[in-house]
């Protein structure tokens, strides 16, 4: 138990990665995949189907599986990346096509009237949609997409496997000097529990905050 | 790009590839029918028992679905040996992760399954004289089981795709096997080739075979 205490600056320091590895991919996969899912929407048959390809074939693939291809297949390929970049690169990837479903799905809860009233008071594409649409969408927007943050922060631990040291391979690293698992797994099972655990919360209040405008 | 493919090594360790895939669909079938025990006898637990019981089922549901997989295979194949004193292979405490896994998230579908049963169908079952336990059995879990169809099709993709990381633990399934041949022959991009449509084309193979048997028994609206 006292090895777990003395270790704890160690796991910080793994934490602090884990939250900016998190905070990197939320932020990339959320502008990128919200412009992807307006595109999915509205787009033409030729904007719509290279992106409805690019969701259903990442979201079929593990994680894992584009984790790994990001860090051994790519330099292969002549790109290089070190282990922090390949592992932002392959859950970005992975994220953006869930903000894009989720994108496309609070778009579609907007009934289309909603669209043809603003095409019909004459306001432009942009306008109809950062006007009307969004501001409707964004309560069925939230919840959701809090709860692949929390996705986020949790599937984050897999970057440990390509040598990035997050919480998780602090935790094996403590645990390689001293030989006691279940008190380190313990304290890191609690620190990620209280990271998901907060967010997923926040997304329920949120749906019950919204629920009045189910119809 | 300055590579040349070469599929030679990959044919000739096609197998681990091919046994890689049959254990992965193993191991996210028994986790899965597992899963789904632990999931219907909580789901009851947490519909018909009191405050206290409920409690003990949410701190399983909750500690179990806000920490990382990964942690959980970690915890069950090194932490909990070195304490029990007791060994297990891999693919069982692998199996035992992800049925407690999917465990937590069947829960919460089987509890919602259980409060769409409409009320007048149990209304009905005591209007013919059913006791408490044969409106259980003939009335509310063949229609919850009818209404979660669709979610237990979900889970049981992405178990399959969890599976993947049982390779960590030197399970040897699809993911491992892919490994073992990028470590042993370094045709890196072929291997990601081969394997990208193997999990592509069971996962959807899956998904169409699944949706026609909801398309069979499913009823409810999908939410």
């Amino acid at each position: 138990m006292k090895a777990a205490f003395e270790s704890l600056p160690f796991l910080v320091d793994g934490l602090l990665v884990t939250l900016q590895i998190t905070a990197i991919v939320v932020l990339i996969s959320l502008v990128i995949g919200v412009a992807m899912g307006v595109a999915l929407t509205y787009g033409s048959a030729w904007i719509r189907w290279p992106v409805r390809i690019y969701s259903d074939f990442i979201r079929g693939i593990p994680v894992l599986v584009l984790i790994f291809f990001a860090y051994y297949g790519l330099p292969a390929m002549g790109l290089n990346l070190d282990s922090f970049t390949a592992a932002v690169v392959a859950l970005t990837a992975f994220k953006i096509s869930h903000v894009i479903e989720t994108t496309r799905g609070a778009i579609q809860s907007i009934h289309h009237g909603q669209m043809e009233a603003a095409k019909a008071i004459g306001l432009p594409f942009w306008q109809r949609l950062f006007s009307v649409i969004f501001p409707q969408a964004v309560r069925r927007f939230l919840p959701p997409w809090i709860n692949t943050v929390a996705d986020a922060a949790k599937g984050s631990a897999l970057v440990s496997l390509i040598g990035v040291v997050d919480l998780m391979l602090a935790m094996q690293k403590v645990i390689g000097r001293t030989f006691e698992p279940m008190p380190i797994y313990i304290a890191g099972a609690i620190i990620y529990f209280l990271i998901n655990y907060s967010l997923s919360t926040t997304s329920r209040r949120m749906e019950s905050r919204f629920s009045y405008i189910r119809e | 790009m300055d590579y040349h493919f070469n599929f030679t090594y990959i044919w000739r360790h096609f197998d681990r590839l091919a046994n890689g895939l049959v254990l992965s669909l193993e191991l996210a079938l028994i986790s899965i029918l597992i899963g789904m025990v632990i999931g219907l006898t909580l789901a009851l637990v947490h519909t018909d028992m009191g405050w206290k019981a409920r409690a003990l089922v949410a701190v399983y549901v909750e500690s179990l679905r806000n920490v990382p997989l990964l942690l959980l295979v970690y915890l069950v194949f090194y932490g909990v040996p070195s304490i029990g004193g007791f060994e297990y292979s891999a693919e069982t405490s692998f199996v035992i992760t992800l049925s407690l896994y999917s465990g937590a998230y069947l829960v919460e579908v089987f509890r919602s399954g259980l409060d769409a049963v409409p009320a007048g169908l149990i209304e009905a079952g005591k209007a013919i004289g059913l006791t408490p336990w044969q409106r259980l059995v003939h009335v509310r879990i063949p229609t919850m089981f009818r209404i979660s169809l669709p979610s237990l099709s979900n889970t049981y993709i992405s178990l399959f795709k969890d599976t993947s990381i049982a390779s960590v633990i030197a399970v040897p399934e699809l993911t491992y096997g892919a490994q073992w041949i990028n470590f042993n022959t370094f045709r890196i991009i072929e291997v990601y080739i081969v394997i990208t449509p193997m999990y592509l084309v069971t996962g959807y193979a899956i998904l169409i075979g699944l949706r026609q048997i909801e398309n069979r028994f499913a009823i409810g609206v999908r939410s």
